[in-house]
């Protein structure tokens, strides 16, 4: 017998992406592996919404996935840009290449 | 079939989960751009277990379409394989392994607070009837335009200013 998943598990198994996504941007020394590990976590909260809009009856939680999704692409689209940028700038994509504005 | 649907709640999670360990663990942003879409792909399996099947469309669509192939353009761009060692001053003290111990030290925090936090309330089971969910697109496209018509239009404005921030950002200086 297979333990039936509950909200708490949901809930659980998002909170462990989100931890994930948070070591991800603290551990690699890499602009584009930081991005998709704010992905990761955009995913995690992305999880949560759906979750929570099913245990309450609500078509909400999917709608505000929906805003989520497209702020994701608008982030994706800038940091890419900015990483480009940087790229042009330094040859390097390590962020502690750019260290122009550390006091 | 109940007993189907938790088994594929534990399978899909575990994949979520070892997928996004392996995205983190990679050197090279190539195998970690293709890990993230298997990650994707067992989270949209989540959405359709939770009666999302349109949340779990545009998961893979616009995620695994169209984000994810932004990111293997600028990988593929950049052409840079792997991501420097640790060298000199940054792999030693301050500058770098303390702080990404540091981060590492805080992510494992953050899930044990969680677990505390979750443990705390008792388990609510998910309520069965998929009918009674308005999970529909035409509920979802009535409630978008009729509710949230003003933030849908906010949204079309972000993605214009987005586009054109891009496009001021990554083009070459002409000087």
């Amino acid at each position: 017998m297979i333990p039936e998943p509950t909200l708490n598990s949901y809930l659980m198994l998002s909170a462990v992406l989100f931890a994930i996504g948070t070591a991800g941007v603290f551990l690699r020394r890499n602009l584009i592996t930081i991005l998709l590990s704010v992905e990761v976590m955009l995913n995690a909260v992305n999880l949560t919404f759906v979750a929570a809009g099913r245990f309450y009856h609500s078509v909400e939680g999917q709608i505000i996935v929906f805003f989520v999704m497209t702020v994701a692409a608008a982030e994706a689209a800038v940091g890419l840009a900015i990483v480009i940028a940087l790229f042009r700038h330094r040859e390097s994509l390590n962020p502690d290449a750019f260290t122009s504005l550390k006091w | 079939m109940a007993d189907m649907d938790a088994l594929l709640f534990w399978v899909l999670g575990a994949g979520a989960i070892v997928a996004s360990l392996l995205v983190i663990g990679q050197r090279n942003p190539m195998y970690s751009v293709l890990l993230l879409i298997v990650s994707f792909a067992a989270l949209s399996g989540l959405y359709v277990l939770l009666g999302a099947p349109f949340v779990a469309a545009i998961q893979i669509i616009i995620y695994a379409g169209a984000i994810m192939v932004l990111f293997l353009f600028v990988v593929m761009l950049l052409n840079v394989p792997t991501e420097d060692p640790p060298t000199g001053y940054h792999a030693r003290l301050l500058g770098g392994a303390g702080p990404r111990r540091f981060g590492a030290v805080l992510s494992a925090g953050l899930v044990l607070e969680l677990a505390w936090a979750l443990r705390r309330l008792q388990g609510a089971p998910m309520p069965d009837d998929a009918a009674a969910v308005p999970s529909s697109v035409h509920a979802i496209g009535v409630k978008l335009f009729r509710d949230y018509a003003f933030a849908f239009e906010a949204t079309s404005v972000l993605i214009l200013v987005a586009m054109v921030g891009a496009i001021v950002l990554a083009r070459k200086e002409k000087s």
